[in-house]
């Protein structure tokens, strides 16, 4: 019998608390404020690279800790270290991005810190209590630094707007926990699948549908996605790049392990749901894109079809599909945190630069990087042989495998759509006069980013059967260990 | 008189979480009544929670409750501080005024 009060499976999670508890005395007790914000920006990358290392070292063996309400296995190290990385990637462009937005203070590094150790405990909840606790560690840091611009009109507008629809969406995602604790008698998601195995109860359906929809919320899947637009453009873009990344990622983890593994026995009644939200987002992610003149609201409708693709690898509820999401997601955060670092480089005398139209001319200013974002969109675009595409048709096989022909065929003209305003930009870049001059220094851990999340993507085929081989391995554990 | 029962809390839990979720979209003036329905979600939510935990026999439920009152509370914290950034900016809390970006 395994050691139920073991703490040694959460080492990297309690690691990260404590060094957000000593960063904020760091970031008090250091004099000058630029000196306490870059000393904090270069501990806190730090400690998510030592969180690395923990999540790595303590194995990918499925093991419980906190008396089985904290499970830890290849899956979760799997999510856990994109999360991390990601995270790193943010705060690596950051530098530059707190001096010029004159938001450089210790804060965001230690929210950003704050907030990814709630995604951990999202991603490693074994109990509806502790996932409630790592959702509101995650999304309470996030509302913060949505504002984080407290002088600019827009960034506390985002943050208004990210605080009101997150706090309501929290509601409704209680109040389903609430009703699934209630008719199954169990907090813990073991014990909540063994009871749904016996009995499927009305009242359980229900505490379902409101908390896929508070999930569906966190991942701005349609029609829960209001808020994204505005706080992608109302926010600081570094913030952006963090919120298109990271969080997306262990929301959709949540997402998985709750309607494949918790919810298993009952996938009738949620693969209906989930393949509505993933229809409406698919569509209204590539219908809304077309008319966006601004690149950070364009990157928001795209995240949110990018959310309704991996929900069809939901809806197929098969090892196959959680497979093809977990691939499809890993795409995602490569592929958008090097568009993001492309994003972050655009700058007129230091002012970002976030129109369409400002692109103009960049192939001729910039080739290498023209070239990087032109292989990023084709792969967000979904077309051969960049990654996206690979991600785009393990969704859309595993959906046919389940027998959802009609789902794939809706996101492949879905992706149709998609490709057009991908396209434009690559047009624009490359076609159009060049209107406005961009500076030419671009700082070199965005260059690095930028070209490497490029050539990944352009030689993802090489690479694509060591990473199915560690997804196919972490896919059985998605709940708990079999057997 | 009937005996109050597991079906008469859920429905008044029912009823005001409807209240809270309804006053969200309905309320055109201020953003404080805003934060005042999340907050009478989240109370619905705890009646649920007590309701069915005293049902069950068992303590998890007010646990979560506990938990949910201690968040509850931070989140109405944060939300405050952000709305006082917003109304140092604006100069107003009305929900028609909250439309500097469209979507």
């Amino acid at each position: 019998m395994m050691d139920l009060l073991n703490l040694q499976p959460a080492t990297a999670e309690i690691f990260l608390a404590l060094a957000s508890l000593g960063l904020v005395l760091v970031s008090a007790f250091v004099a000058p404020q630029e000196k306490a914000s870059k000393l904090v920006r270069r501990l806190t990358l730090i400690s998510f690279a030592i969180a690395i290392f923990l999540t790595i070292y303590n194995g990918s063996t499925p093991a419980y800790a906190f008396n089985g309400q904290f499970f830890t296995s290849s899956f979760m190290v799997y999510m856990k270290v994109i999360i991390l990385l990601g995270a790193m990637g943010i705060l690596l462009m950051a530098k530059r991005e707190l001096k010029q937005d004159q938001i450089d203070r210790p804060e965001l590094p230690l929210l950003m810190l704050l907030s990814v150790v709630g995604m951990m405990l999202m991603v490693s909840a074994n109990d509806i209590i502790v996932l409630y606790m790592g959702l509101e560690l995650q999304s309470l840091p996030l509302y913060v630094i949505a504002a984080i611009r407290r002088e600019s009109l827009r960034s506390s507008e985002a943050g208004l707007k990210y605080f009101l629809l997150g706090a309501l969406s929290s509601g409704l995602l209680l109040y389903g926990a609430s009703l699934l604790y209630g008719f199954t008698g169990h907090t813990s998601y073991d014990g909540i699948k063994i009871a749904l195995e016996n009995d499927v109860s009305p009242g359980a359906v229900i505490g379902m549908v409101f908390l896929i929809s508070g999930l569906a919320f966190k991942i701005s899947a349609a029609p829960f996605h209001m808020w994204t637009p505005d706080v992608y453009e109302g926010s600081p873009s570094i913030v952006t790049a963090f919120f298109a990344v990271v969080p997306k990622l262990a929301a959709m983890t949540l997402f998985l392990r709750f309607t494949y593994g918790v919810l298993a026995d009952a996938s009738d009644s949620w693969q209906q749901i989930v393949m509505i939200i993933a229809v409406l987002s698919m569509l209204i992610g590539a219908g809304g894109a077309i008319m966006q003149t601004d690149i950070k609201r364009l990157m928001a409708y795209s995240s949110i079809a990018h959310m309704g693709y991996a929900l069809v690898g939901v809806a197929a509820a098969s090892d196959l599909g959680i497979g093809a999401v977990m691939l499809y997601m890993t795409i995602y955060v490569i592929s958008s945190i090097g568009v993001f670092a492309i994003i972050l480089s655009l700058k007129q005398e230091g002012r970002p630069l976030t129109r369409i139209e400002d692109l103009a001319g960049f192939s001729k200013t910039h080739p290498v990087y023209a070239l990087a974002m032109m292989v990023l969109m084709f792969s967000m675009a979904g077309i051969p042989p960049m990654g996206g595409f690979f991600g785009k048709w393990y969704v859309f096989s595993a959906a046919i495998a389940s027998g959802h022909v009609a789902l794939a065929i809706i996101g492949v003209l879905a992706s149709v759509i998609g490709a057009f305003y991908y396209i434009r930009i690559i047009k624009v870049m490359y076609v159009d006069d060049q209107v406005i001059s961009i500076d030419n220094h671009i700082p070199r851990s965005n260059t690095m980013i930028a070209l490497g999340a490029a050539v990944l993507m352009a030689v993802f085929l090489f690479g694509l059967g060591v990473l199915r081989e560690q997804i196919t391995a972490a896919v059985p554990f998605v709940v708990f260990v079999a057997g | 008189m009937g005996d109050i029962s597991l079906i008469h809390y859920l429905m008044v839990a029912a009823i005001l979480f409807t209240f809270g979720a309804v006053g969200i979209f309905l309320n055109r003036k201020n953003v404080i009544i805003i934060l005042m329905c999340i907050e009478l979600m989240l109370l619905a939510v705890n009646i649920n929670l007590a309701a069915f935990s005293s049902f069950h026999g068992h303590i998890t439920g007010q646990i979560f409750a506990m938990f949910i009152l201690t968040v509850a509370a931070a989140e109405a914290a944060i939300g405050l501080a952000i709305l006082v950034v917003y109304f140092r900016n604006r100069g107003s809390i009305a929900v028609e005024d909250i439309n500097m970006m469209k979507g």
